[in-house]
């Protein structure tokens, strides 16, 4: 239920305060994202230059970096995903608490990079996790993660907390526990999650 | 520091029957090596490491090689006894006769040693051992008992060659994980198929990624017939 922008401007002109419950809990959700301090390589050298004085990710309410996934909100996948090392991020990604968010940030987070065709490397995470931000760059800027968070926030005050587009967490059937891939004779099985990432077509 | 060949004298005065090979190394580094035999091989470190003069006390990298079967094409000259008729006379006559052979030459596995010395300020010295095969046969000595550095190189050509360290203290994998059974840096090594998704295929990947596309659509007609 929208209030609409202009009623909303005139009224505030006359000294009313209109909301909805959903902005209020939108504005509180995005102002106090709380990313994972969890690093996976080059890219995660970027990711604390982001939190430093510099470029400041406190400015958006982000600037508490939990060592936690029981009290993080945000996953930034920093870095390449080997196969020895997915599925202890896709158990820390079950770990965290709804409502939660996955940055993949780099190259190697989303497509496996310049590594792709490695034996060890994960053709990117989105494989087996929902990921609600690609960020292309090798390593990206800070300026560029800054942007993806932005655009996360963007993201988070944009949902609705009823209807059919509701976040997972409020959709009593949202399925939140994503299976974790076991380490086989000769590569992960399975190779992807399916439900999560239907391989997409590619046109020729 | 000593010549290859006043390396390769001395150890063979110190270590009866060595058996060193020199193998030259014909580009412009001139970086000879020392191929050991595998069951002096660590008498022959050993030497190296204590003797005052070459004191080899640092080992600074070990690496694997994967050497495949090759085949070696020669011509041979074979004399041969062949009936003719010479002016209407049936007779045996002596030929010689250009002939083609093919020989398989065995593969195997290597490790590469480079050592130095902190102490004389000299090296590299290279040292190399073979395996007797790249199937069944794949023991060699482990260095890590006189050299520790030699620990996780020699940890790592086992995960990514299957070389077996016999004498080794702790032989596991160390890169790939538990119960992967592939030894990803052989030559003869095949990843998984996991090309469903190629936006950007170039060469090999792209031939990889239309034999995956082929297989898919050969699976799908299948389950629909």
């Amino acid at each position: 239920m929208a209030v609409d922008e202009n009623l909303k401007i005139e009224m505030g002109k006359q000294g009313v305060f209109v909301t909805t419950l959903q902005e209020l809990y939108n504005w509180g959700r995005r102002s106090s994202v709380w990313p994972m301090n969890f690093g996976l390589a080059c890219c995660a050298i970027e990711m604390i230059a982001t939190t430093m004085a510099r470029y400041d990710l406190a400015r958006f309410g982000a600037e508490v970096f939990r060592p936690s996934p029981r009290q993080a909100d945000l996953m930034i996948i920093s870095g390449t995903v080997t196969k020895k090392m997915a599925p202890q991020v896709v158990r820390l990604y079950n770990q965290m608490g709804e409502p939660r968010y996955v940055i993949a940030m780099g190259a190697c987070a989303i497509s496996g990079g310049p590594f792709k065709q490695g034996y060890n490397v994960l053709k990117g995470i989105d494989r087996y996790i929902p990921v609600d931000v690609h960020i292309p760059g090798c390593p990206p800027r800070p300026e560029a993660l800054l942007d993806a968070f932005i655009t996360l926030q963007k993201k988070i005050d944009a949902q609705s907390l009823t209807g059919e587009n509701r976040p997972r967490h409020l959709n009593p059937e949202g399925q939140g526990e994503f299976p974790v891939p076991e380490q086989g004779e000769h590569d992960l099985e399975p190779p992807s999650n399916t439900l999560v990432w239907p391989a997409p077509m590619v046109i020729r | 520091m000593k010549t290859i060949e006043e390396i390769k004298a001395a150890i063979e005065a110190a270590v009866p029957g060595a058996g060193v090979e020199i193998i030259n190394n014909p580009s412009p580094s001139a970086q000879h090596s020392l191929l050991l035999q595998r069951e002096t091989a660590l008498a022959v470190a050993q030497f190296l490491r204590d003797d005052a003069e070459l004191a080899f006390d640092y080992l600074s990298n070990v690496t694997g090689v994967d050497w495949l079967d090759k085949e070696i094409v020669e011509k041979v000259k074979v004399k041969k006894t062949v009936t003719k008729t010479v002016d209407g006379v049936e007779q045996q006559v002596e030929e010689t006769v250009d002939e083609t052979r093919k020989r398989v030459e065995p593969g195997y596995l290597e490790t590469v040693y480079h050592l130095y010395s902190m102490a004389k300020k000299h090296g590299p010295l290279i040292l190399r051992l073979r395996t007797a095969n790249r199937t069944d046969q794949v023991e060699l000595p482990s260095f890590t008992p006189i050299w520790r550095s030699a620990e996780f190189q020699e940890r790592e050509i086992f995960d990514l060659y299957g070389i077996v360290y016999t004498g080794h203290p702790d032989l596991r994998r160390i890169l790939m994980w538990e119960g992967f059974k592939d030894h990803p840096m052989r030559k003869d090594y095949v990843e998984p198929d996991d090309f469903e998704y190629e936006p950007t295929a170039h060469d090999a990947v792209a031939k990889r990624a239309q034999e995956h596309q082929a297989k898919v659509a050969a699976a799908q007609n299948g389950g629909a017939a």
